[in-house]
């Protein structure tokens, strides 16, 4: 057993509101420059849409990911060691930045420079590339919102095992539904773009887990960019370097939390450390036949922190005790194995996502309804707002599970994101969050009675224990709950650079040479 | 007329060499991050298909049929022996030198007429390509005037180079030759001479060791299990991001 630390992530997508604050606040500290424009290491995509860059999922497109044909081991689907020396030169499978969108911006000078005429000046875009006049025809969530729509929602490639009338009931409309999915780079325990690198650029932190690309390494060879299957490595045309999301460890490694997760509005981010067993990756990957049976092999390489032979193994392997802390408190663990609530993002790309999500249950299970203005009306607060068109947004919870076989959205949908396609999983998790949430409306709400409220949690296989830990780390958790970080020890992390010794006596910044005497 | 002989023949291949290394190392030490092929594929790919597939598996092929005239003389000279094999090989050589041009020249056009290229061509990119266009053609032209190249080089070329190589210049052969031969010899001493300043040194960080490094690559900081340990000494290694 190969114990290691890895800095892992949860986003809980019932509390994602869309709100973009976690993209606006990663770019603004990391890709606001020339080249890095139209990269969004963090963006939200609307569900059911075609995302950023348009169909990212769709591996026949863009060749991202392993595959693994029946006996063999996995390899790269578009990169590799021969296929990806022989394409060095053109990689056939390569996004171009139409496939994102060509970055832009506005002549704003123009509105206060323009000479007083007849018309109102306007500000009119000009590429960010070519500096020259353009016409926008995309942005980087252009398909915000837009769930139904024939260029966006319709063209999901999670829509393919979905029969022609399981979409339509889905597109409905009055029955249309659409959730957040929000993206960082999944810092994988298999990461493809790290194998597709020629130059060795890309590097997995032993430490944390981070993924990382060493600018002075990389030689634009660009395999990366195809090789990563959720498109989260951009290739930065102004410098002629790859980059990604470096999951702020500078942030980190000072305790804070990475800058998307900190300034997320919704609070749907958490971040903790997860031990792993790194002698099993090359089992799970290479071994397991049958793509539905990945979810559960990578889980079962997570190993439980408070286990004494796990903790013998971390310590023989140098992981400190400040670390074991954090991995026993860590909130990603209670989600993700304690809990069994959240799953990782396409699973069947065999790259180990190591960022995982709680599938939503509001948009799946909520319908409209009549409203019933009586009773409820006269607990409510007289300063609490109807509305009178005599329609309710409605999350009951009277038919119990019924509801989750009439979902507005199939669960094969949600299960081809996030369990290859496994239902039983995603249903098993909708019913536990379902069963917190009436579990939780006994005791606040009252308008169900405490054995029924029993008898969903033991049907959903919690102990009402589990339910208020689950429904305090959903709802009330404090910002420690949510980022249990690791100290970095700073006195190791100055010797990760350089050995303090040799600094000792010397200058400070922006000198190359030691203050030697010259010659 | 020797002593424009002396400098091109013998001067200029040993500036352009102390040059390149000088330069070339200096380059990877100091700034690193400028040793990039500097893709320009994102902005644009699909007459960089034509261009830069051409160009590239061209110019391997007519450099390596260079260097092995250079290395194994004697052997080329045996295979040209016998006519069939001799025009088999010149034609082949020559219609790579036709693919070279056809890409080199699709690569300047893509450049220069292509707006989003703009901003990330240098003026030494276009420099570059415009020798290396001259370059091209008076290797055309040596093919077509002065038949049977791959024999000659072996006999005349050869020589020469290695007593370039061995530093003891002997230029009585290779001045003999027509003007054309020696101006196509003089572009590659100026190409050569010029990579550390252009991007063409990508070519010296081609990275063939992916073939035999493992895919997955894990960095540790530091010694992981020694790092705790009161009793290991201090280690000096570097971290190996760094």
């Amino acid at each position: 057993m190969d114990v290691r630390a890895q800095i892992s992530m949860v986003f809980h997508l019932d509390k994602c509101i869309g709100c973009h604050t976690c993209s606006i606040a990663c770019k603004n500290i990391w890709t606001d420059r020339k080249g890095a424009e139209y990269m969004w290491w963090n963006n939200v995509e609307t569900k059911p849409g075609t995302g950023y860059p348009t169909k990212w999922e769709d591996q026949e497109i863009y060749k991202g990911g392993w595959e693994k044909k029946p006996g063999g081991n996995a390899r790269l689907k578009g990169a590799g060691k021969l296929r990806g020396l022989l394409n060095i030169f053109h990689n056939p499978h390569l996004p171009v930045i139409d496939d994102y969108y060509e970055p832009f911006t506005y002549k704003y000078l123009d509105l206060i420079e323009s000479p007083a005429g007849d018309d109102q000046p306007t500000a009119r875009p000009v590429s960010l590339i070519t500096g020259k006049p353009m016409d926008i025809k995309m942005g980087p969530n252009w398909d915000d919102d837009l769930s139904g729509t024939p260029d966006y929602a319709r063209q999901d490639p999670n829509l393919k095992d979905l029969s022609p009338a399981e979409q339509e009931a889905m597109f409905q409309l009055e029955r249309m539904a659409f959730f957040y999915l929000p993206r960082i780079c999944n810092h994988c325990l298999n990461p493809a773009c790290v194998a597709s690198c020629p130059s060795g650029a890309i590097y997995k932190r032993g430490e944390d887990g981070v993924v990382l690309i060493n600018q002075k390494v990389c030689r634009a060879w660009r395999m990366c960019v195809t090789a990563c299957p959720y498109k989260k490595s951009y290739f930065n045309w102004g410098t002629g370097k790859s980059e990604k999301c470096i999951l702020c460890y500078p942030r980190l490694e000072a305790g804070y939390a990475p800058a998307c997760m900190h300034s997320c509005v919704g609070r749907i981010r958490y971040l903790g450390v997860m031990l792993y067993d790194a002698d099993s990756i090359s089992e799970v990957v290479n071994n397991i036949e049958k793509d539905v049976d990945l979810v559960n092999q990578q889980l079962g390489m997570l190993l439980d922190p408070f286990s004494e032979s796990v903790i013998k193994a971390a310590k023989e392997n140098g992981i400190s005790d400040s670390t074991l802390k954090a991995a026993q408190d860590s909130p990603v663990y209670k989600f993700v194995k304690e809990w069994g609530l959240a799953l990782p993002l396409h699973p069947e790309f065999r790259t180990l996502p190591m960022l995982f999500y709680v599938p939503p249950l509001l948009p799946v299970m909520a319908s409209l309804s009549a409203a019933d203005h009586g009773e409820q009306a006269k607990k409510m607060d007289p300063a609490a707002k109807f509305w009178n068109d005599g329609w309710l947004y409605n999350t009951s919870t009277e038919e119990l599970w019924g509801t989750i076989d009439q979902a507005r959205f199939p669960l094969k949908y949600l299960a081809s994101m996030f369990s290859a396609g496994d239902e039983e999983k995603i249903k098993a998790i909708l019913k536990k969050l379902m069963a917190v949430r009436i579990y939780r409306r006994w005791k606040t709400v009252g308008d169900v009675n405490e054995e029924k409220a029993a008898a969903v949690l033991k049907d959903a296989g919690l102990t009402a224990d589990t339910a208020e830990g689950i429904y305090y780390l959903t709802s009330l958790a404090k910002f420690d709950d949510r980022f249990v970080i690791p100290p970095a020890h700073r006195e190791q992390a100055i010797e990760m650079l350089e050995f303090a010794g040799d600094t000792k006596g010397s200058v400070g910044f922006g000198f190359k040479e030691k203050p030697e005497r010259g010659w | 007329m020797a002593i424009l002989d002396n400098f091109l023949l013998i001067g200029l291949p040993y500036t352009a060499l102390i040059v390149f290394l000088v330069g070339t190392i200096y380059r990877y030490k100091a700034t690193k991050f400028s040793y990039s092929s500097l893709s320009s594929q994102f902005l644009e790919g699909r007459q960089l298909f034509w261009g830069a597939m051409a160009f590239h598996w061209g110019i391997l092929f007519l450099f390596f049929g260079h260097l092995t005239a250079f290395l194994i003389p004697r052997q080329v000279i045996t295979f040209n022996s016998h006519p069939l094999r001799l025009l088999i090989l010149e034609v082949t050589a020559f219609a790579f030198g036709l693919i070279v041009l056809f890409g080199i020249i699709t690569l300047l056009v893509r450049r220069i007429s292509n707006p989003r290229l703009k901003p990330v061509t240098s003026r030494m990119d276009i420099v570059i390509i415009a020798l290396l266009i001259v370059e091209v053609v008076l290797g055309l032209l040596v093919a077509l005037n002065a038949r049977w190249g791959s024999t000659w080089f072996a006999a005349v070329l050869t020589p020469y180079l290695r007593s370039i190589f061995i530093l003891q210049p002997d230029i009585a052969a290779v001045s003999a030759l027509p003007w054309l031969i020696k101006w196509h010899i003089v572009g590659a001493y100026v190409i050569f001479g010029l990579i550390p300043f252009t991007r063409l040194v990508h070519l010296l960080v081609v990275p063939l060791h992916y073939l035999w490094r493992p895919y997955q690559r894990v960095l540790w900081a530091w010694p992981r299990k020694k790092v705790r340990d009161p009793n290991s000494e201090w280690t000096f290694t570097k971290p190996g991001n760094n």
